[in-house]
């Protein structure tokens, strides 16, 4: 959907990410998903009287990863609140979460737009809150059931400044930082579990506004496609109430995909709504700064710096070097098959193509690949010492995947398949060919060079794929000389 | 120093809090509200722009523990006070979003 003209967009996203903890961010309850309906909430997570909040300290140093990677400030001392709302997903009557004093302020992350540009999109704050639970609404007649297992959940919101201008940024910043977290493994990423919901916060104005028109929040989408499409019929929906002279409500909606409408849930809550005061139960938080630096001497290279050594150091194509590193299991594995090889495009061909489509067929992650680095890297170093030929090289990818072999080499040997590049073992199989064939060979003679592959593929299927190619090639010619 | 609730206040009030008003302790109850929002105000008059707010009354900071699982659950002994719960689900009247 193209922008009427006239109008512009402004939005801004929420990102929560659910920290991908062992247990949850107040209490020593289990997060896994998919278990039996509560039970994984215990007495802190059910808001039992009396309980007391005890804070995990994994969830800092996974906030403080993710805020180093953007180029954030890193606030030393970060504080609770209590954030006040009654909904029967959330025991307490209150949310704990950081509102003056969030852990990460600042930073930024770039976005690659359709038109090959680069743009900046500015992140606010990102801060430390617990999830609540699920609301069921369809299991009994006019009953709500509560499942709390997720309550106490671990979540980082990642606030963005309203520099997104349409639904084609949106996604490429959601999608941006989706990598980045799940790069750096502070959270799993998984759409369909929820690890990942966005809220998008909406408003259109005239070209020439200097000021952001009346925003709405479209809450908890948890797609890609869902992300694009609300912002589409969102900003519709705005653009016609305004044109029609009408004046828009700042709300909070819900997104409809099937009927494709957003829907008002309530007018917007202000700050002074939710109550929010300092977590009495909870102590202001201290990073030491050895804490923090020590996150950063561990951090990963990151996917743009990954990319970029990628181009300059092995000489990769733009599209392999990122393809390479968005993941980061992907990009250990490529680096690893380069300490056996220093063929780097060739690396990079047998990785992206041969090896990724065996892991898509076969539904596996690049950790549970069955052909080691080493393995790989040793088959395609065989393909540049002339040992055997790229044909040979699929047999034994499939043989290295099939786990009937563990050494690339070893194959080769036991099933004789070195390149025959002994030119007196070919010479006779040519001669043979142009005895057999006369009037393609004198074609060939005459100038008619695509009959050289026909010449070149005999050979080839005679040897069963075992001949070097370029060798064939030089044979025939100097043997065709010779006539 | 003027009374800031008077007794046609203290009556609203009374109304609006649901307590019984007694017109017999009005008196006392007017000098004891009145004493308190006397010190509120001696208080708004000091200057404390460059006060930081206080975060908590201890001054001290906040101990993290290490990311382990260290709770077993017993849901049917945490569900003994729910008034509806049913196949692992706490009942609630019906939400509507």
């Amino acid at each position: 959907m193209s922008i009427p003209a006239g109008w512009q967009i402004d939005i801004g996203l929420e990102i929560h990410a659910q920290l991908n903890t062992r247990s949850k961010i107040f209490s020593g309850a289990s997060t896994l998903f998919g278990q039996s309906p509560n039970s994984q909430a215990c007495a802190i997570d059910l808001g039992m009287p009396g309980v007391l909040p005890s804070v995990n300290a994994e969830v800092f140093k996974k906030a403080v990863e993710f805020g180093l990677s953007i180029g954030a400030k890193i606030n030393q001392e970060s504080r609770f609140d209590r954030k006040n709302y009654f909904y029967p997903d959330l025991p307490k009557g209150y949310q704990i979460t950081q509102m003056d004093h969030p852990i990460v302020l600042g930073g930024e992350i770039n976005i690659l737009r359709s038109d090959g540009t680069v743009k900046t999109i500015r992140v606010t704050r990102a801060h430390l809150e617990e999830d609540a639970g699920k609301s069921i609404h369809d299991f009994k007649p006019g009953l709500t059931g509560i499942d709390l297992n997720r309550a106490g959940t671990p979540l980082l919101e990642i606030v963005s400044e309203p520099d997104i201008k349409n639904a084609e940024e949106a996604v490429a910043y959601a999608k941006a930082i989706h990598q980045l977290l799940t790069y750096l493994e502070v959270c799993d990423g998984n759409m369909a579990e929820g690890s990942l919901r966005f809220d998008a916060n909406i408003s259109v104005r005239r070209q020439d506004a200097e000021t952001l028109g009346t925003r709405s929040e479209i809450k908890n989408l948890n797609s890609f496609r869902f992300l694009e499409q609300a912002i589409h019929f969102e900003t519709e929906r705005q653009i016609s109430v305004l044109e029609a002279g009408g004046t828009l409500v700042q709300d909070t909606r819900l997104f409809d995909p099937d009927r494709h409408e957003t829907r008002s849930m309530r007018s917007k809550e202000t700050a002074t709504d939710y109550r929010y005061f300092p977590e009495p139960d909870l102590l202001p938080v201290m990073l030491t700064t050895e804490f923090i630096d020590e996150i950063q001497a561990s951090l990963p290279e990151l996917p743009s710096k990954r990319a970029q050594r990628y181009q300059t150091a092995h000489e990769l194509s733009a599209s392999d070097a990122a393809l390479l590193s968005q993941d980061r299991g992907l990009g250990d594995y490529f680096d690893a098959v380069l300490t056996f090889s220093s063929n780097a495009k060739s690396a990079a061909n047998w990785v992206r193509g041969d090896l990724l489509s065996k892991l898509k067929e076969h539904e596996l992650s690049i950790t549970a690949c069955p052909i080691s680095p080493k393995h790989l890297g040793e088959m395609i170093q065989l393909i540049d010492q002339g040992v055997i030929s790229g044909k040979i090289a699929k047999e034994v990818f499939a043989a290295l995947w099939s786990k009937q072999t563990e050494s690339a080499g070893d194959y080769v040997r036991q099933n004789q398949l070195e390149q025959v590049s002994d030119a007196s073992a070919i010479e006779p199989l040519i001669d043979a060919l142009i005895a057999e064939n006369p009037k393609q060979a004198a074609d060939l003679r005459a100038g008619k060079d695509k009959l050289l592959g026909f010449f070149v593929g005999k050979v080839m299927q005679a040897t069963g794929g075992k001949a070097n190619p370029q060798q064939v090639n030089d044979l025939i010619r100097q043997k065709l000389s010779e006539l | 120093m003027n009374d800031l609730v008077n007794e046609k206040t203290l009556v609203e009030l009374s109304t609006l809090a649901a307590l019984p008003f007694e017109p017999e302790k009005s008196k006392a109850t007017l000098d004891a509200l009145n004493e308190v929002l006397a010190l509120v105000g001696q208080m708004q008059s000091l200057d404390i722009s460059d006060v930081a707010p206080l975060a908590h009354p201890l001054e001290r900071h906040q101990t993290l523990r290490a990311d382990a699982v260290t709770e077993t659950i017993d849901a049917s002994a945490l569900s003994q006070n729910a008034p509806l719960y049913e196949a692992g689900l706490y009942f609630v009247p019906k939400v509507i979003e």
